[in-house]
């Protein structure tokens, strides 16, 4: 086991430059960290939607459920809470998570599913050629909005802590280190778990310049502080320049659904004696 | 008299349907057989409901024509029903809102003298209905120990007064036979899954099988399953085939509109080869069409749903026994065979009251399913010669389990070579064969009647119950395919050699059978269609197949 490769002899699909690449390395390095810890590698699976970011799942040679577009997430909850004891990664896109998906995003932070969820954000459709998604910038000019969108992006992080989320940060993929340190912390966390990665999409929509410039590090700032994390996830709009912060914006300690789950485990497992008392009840 | 027919009818919020029951449970106390049909619109309050309740010494499972008794709580259960009522009929209702003739009892009066609430007017009702059937007060006071556990010594005191109010007129015989569970269609098919070993039900709530989930959440208090209402039925499909592929067997249940929206996550059941089980309760369409009433117009939708080919089970049971018999049993072919199975009920069957034989209900036995050895060298697509991998869920040692939406390898890895795809869609295809063969080992073509019988009326689902009857009184022979994916073609072939003349009952325009028998090289000679939502009652059925068949 502790001599498995993680990494499968899948072909790389993904285009040079691509900020898939840095998220591939982070989650690679941080399932050998919890293998070390003592986490086995049977134990993890990682569940993805579809778009460019979900070949992870054919990348890391680990369990997977290659779901359905938009349909990550409620997969990863029920795995989850059909078996605690897994540690479920769910790796969906801006658009799987955000459009297709929301519901299911927005529920399993309200039910504080305890699995992470990471978005690829790269603030467009890769896999389909380019189109805008809920968090491309106003005026954003994609395949099916050549004149630029009308429209204005939301701010995922305030949806996030609008929902529930007890675990919330945001990544960049040209800062490895604090990337992967955030989705060590987010597994780690008991809940559900959200980080938003700002994902450099080489071909679509290359961010780089605009992000180098304006990211920073979040210090001084208290993660169980709730009113401060919604100040910190308002301050940059995914719209308007404005400093954007990166690292853990929100850490909450609630009861998890597993732990509402465990708690009500029933006695009764004969089949044959549910059934006899049922229909003796109703004879 | 040795059977007879009850309507009980009120406003929305009167519950009708508990005082249907209680009425069913006084049959069922003295040795009937019952069967009860609940009509009711979309309504929480203020329409009108009713149920017909009826009781004979054999099986049964539809409602006739007209009934022995009204017992009238509003105006209209009088005036709606009037087609009901023959010369005989005795009509049991409440003095204050109710203008009728026969037994009228001064609900409200003794509702206030006993200081009871407006809800006991049914106590008080089913008390004067049980002395006007000459049912005994003792037989009435069992049911009400057993059926009406709120505030029984106030229920039991309104109904004495109906009781003392009124006199016997007509008098159902008691019989000396066996009582059995009286229960509805929906707690059948539960009862099935729990027995094929059902781990987890999702759901999100629509009529006809919302009443499924809210059995089965009743069980989950008690019994170890896992019972879960998501935020849509997208999400319902995705966490049941999460669930199945972390080791649970799972079911869903909805109506056509929630399966509208599972069939993406049911065609990757069919890409993924994760076994799920949907019950898919039919009520008329299209789009929200009658919530609350019946019909079998999904059937070919069941039958294709999903995009792509892939194997799949459809089965549909038509009463209380079958839908606990075959409801175990496609959980447990659809773990075999590794195929998304559905269960198609209707309104009639899901919401429809029986007396539960057990044992008839036997589930036809099938083999575990195919389990995969743990270690490195396992995939889970392997390709095999009955084109089933052997399953496995994580957690297992050293062993990476892969599924995925996409055309994959063996290892469960995407891949685009034509030669894998193609060798991928014929191991699915082998698998589809292997489904086939398991079904036709299993009685999947039910018959009733002697093979020398020159008719045949041929039905599928609900239509069942009224279909023996119709069948018995014209000595026709009856053939019903509860198996309808894959259709066990030889099985029918063989059911319906011989020169008599062939008549397809269904509750759809098109003839959604009728179409699929010719798909497969059987004709018929005619058939009778309803669709305005209602079941058919006993006797217009027989009129017309009788009609067909001159
Ligand atoms: C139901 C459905 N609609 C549309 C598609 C086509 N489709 C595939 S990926 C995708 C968008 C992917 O965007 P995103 O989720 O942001 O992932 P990315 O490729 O950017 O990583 C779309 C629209 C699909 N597969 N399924
Ligand atoms: S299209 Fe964009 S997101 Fe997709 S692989 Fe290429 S660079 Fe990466
Ligand atoms: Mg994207």
């Amino acid at each position: 086991m502790s001599g498995r490769n993680l990494i499968t002899d899948a072909k790389n699909t993904w285009c040079p430059g691509c900020g898939n690449f840095t998220l591939q390395f982070s989650l690679k390095n941080t399932i050998t960290a919890l293998g070390k810890e003592g986490t086995p590698l049977d134990d993890i699976v990682i569940v993805t939607g579809i778009g460019c970011h979900a070949k992870m799942a054919d990348y890391l040679n680990i369990n997977s459920f290659y779901s359905i577009h938009g349909r990550a997430i409620p997969a990863a909850a029920a795995i989850k809470m059909a078996n605690p004891d897994l540690t479920v990664i769910c790796c969906a896109g801006d658009g799987d998570a955000y459009a297709e998906g929301l519901d299911h995003l927005i529920f399993a932070a309200k039910r504080n599913s305890d699995i992470t969820v990471i978005i690829h954000d790269n603030r467009v459709y890769g896999l389909t050629t380019g189109q805008y998604t809920p968090t491309s910038p106003m005026g954003f000019k994609g395949k099916s909005t050549p004149g630029g969108t009308r429209e204005e992006p939301f701010n995922p992080m305030e949806i996030m802590l609008a929902s529930g989320a007890t675990f919330l940060a945001r990544g960049y993929t040209r800062k490895m280190g604090l990337l992967q340190q955030s989705i060590l912390e987010g597994i780690r966390h008991k809940g559900f778990a959200f980080i938003d990665v700002l994902q450099i999409c080489a071909s679509y929509f290359n961010r780089s310049e605009y992000y180098d410039r304006l990211v920073y590090e979040l210090t001084d700032h208290d993660p169980s502080d709730f009113d401060a994390a919604c100040g910190k996830a308002r301050e940059w709009d995914y719209n308007r320049e404005a400093p954007i912060a990166l690292g853990t914006f929100y850490r909450a300690a609630r009861d998890t659904m597993e732990d509402r789950i465990r708690v009500e485990r029933k006695r009764e497992k004969n089949r044959d004696s549910t059934i006899r008392r049922i229909l003796l009840e109703k004879s | 008299m040795k059977e007879i027919s009850v309507l009980i009818g009120g406003k929305a919020g009167d519950g009708i349907n508990i005082a249907g029951m209680v009425v069913a449970h006084l049959f069922n106390r003295i040795g009937y057989r019952v069967y009860m049909y609940f009509d009711y619109p979309s309504l929480i309050k203020g329409g009108h409901n009713f149920a017909i309740i009826r009781a004979a010494e054999g099986k049964i499972g539809s409602h006739r024509e007209k009934v022995d008794f009204i017992l009238a709580l509003n105006q209209d259960s009088v005036e709606f029903h009037k087609d009901l009522a023959k010369a005989d009929t005795v009509v049991v209702y409440d003095n204050d809102r109710v203008r009728s003739e026969g037994i009228g009892v001064p609900i409200a009066d003794i509702l206030k003298e006993e200081g009871a609430p407006p809800v006991m007017g049914n106590s008080c009702i089913i008390g004067a209905f049980a002395r006007a059937a000459g049912i005994e007060w003792a037989v009435l006071e069992e049911v009400f120990k057993k059926q009406v556990r709120k505030a029984l010594e106030q229920n039991l005191k309104v109904a004495r007064r109906g009781f003392d109010t009124a006199a016997e007129k007509k008098k159902i015989v008691p019989l000396m036979h066996d009582t059995f569970p009286v229960i509805s269609g929906n707690e059948a098919i539960g009862l099935g899954l729990i027995h094929g070993g059902l781990d987890t039900y999702v759901a999100y709530p629509m009529t006809p099988t919302s009443n499924l989930l809210h059995f089965l959440a009743a069980v989950a208090e008690e019994h170890e399953i896992a019972v879960f209402h998501p935020e849509n039925e997208i999400g319902v499909m995705l966490m049941a085939l999460g669930s199945a592929y972390a080791g649970k067997k799972t079911a869903v249940g909805t109506s056509g509109g929630g399966f509208c929206l599972m069939t993406e996550g049911f065609s990757m059941a069919g890409m993924s080869e994760i076994p799920v089980v949907v019950v898919l309760g039919q009520r008329t369409g299209p789009s929200t069409g009658l919530p609350t009433y019946t019909a079998q117009s999904d059937l070919h939708f069941a039958i294709h749903a999903g995009q792509g080919e892939f194997p799949r089970l459809v089965v549909a049971p038509g009463d209380a026994e079958q839908a606990f018999s075959w409801s175990s049993a496609a959980l447990r072919l659809a773990w075999r065979c590794q195929v998304p199975a559905i269960i198609l009920g209707d309104k009639t069957l899901c919401e429809g009251i029986y007396s539960f034989d057990q044992a008839e209900a036997i589930s036809p036995g099938i083999s575990p399913p195919f389990e995969g050895i743990p270690g490195p060298g396992y995939t889970r697509y392997r390709i095999t010669e009955n084109g089933i991998s052997p399953l496995l869920s994580p957690p297992a040692k050293d062993a990476v389990i892969k599924v995925n939406s996409y055309a994959h390898d063996e290892a469960g890895i995407t891949t685009e070579k034509a030669d894998l795809v193609a060798a991928m869609t014929e191991k699915r295809e082998r698998k589809g064969n292997f489904l086939q063969q398991e079904v036709n080992a299993l009685p999947s073509v039910h018959l009733e009647g002697t093979a020398g019988n020159r008719n045949t009326l041929i039905c599928w689902g609900s239509t069942l119950g009224v279909c023996r009857e119709v069948a018995g009184n014209l000595g026709l022979r009856l053939v019903q395919p509860i198996v309808l994916e894959p259709l066990p073609v030889e099985a029918l072939h063989r059911a319906l050699e011989g020169p008599g003349k062939v008549v397809v009952v269904e509750e759809n325009v098109y003839g959604q059978l009728e179409l699929l028998l010719a798909r497969n090289g059987i004709r018929v000679h005619g058939h009778v269609r309803r669709y305005d939502g209602r079941p058919f009652p006993l006797e217009e059925l027989e009129a017309r197949v009788r009609e067909v068949l001159a």
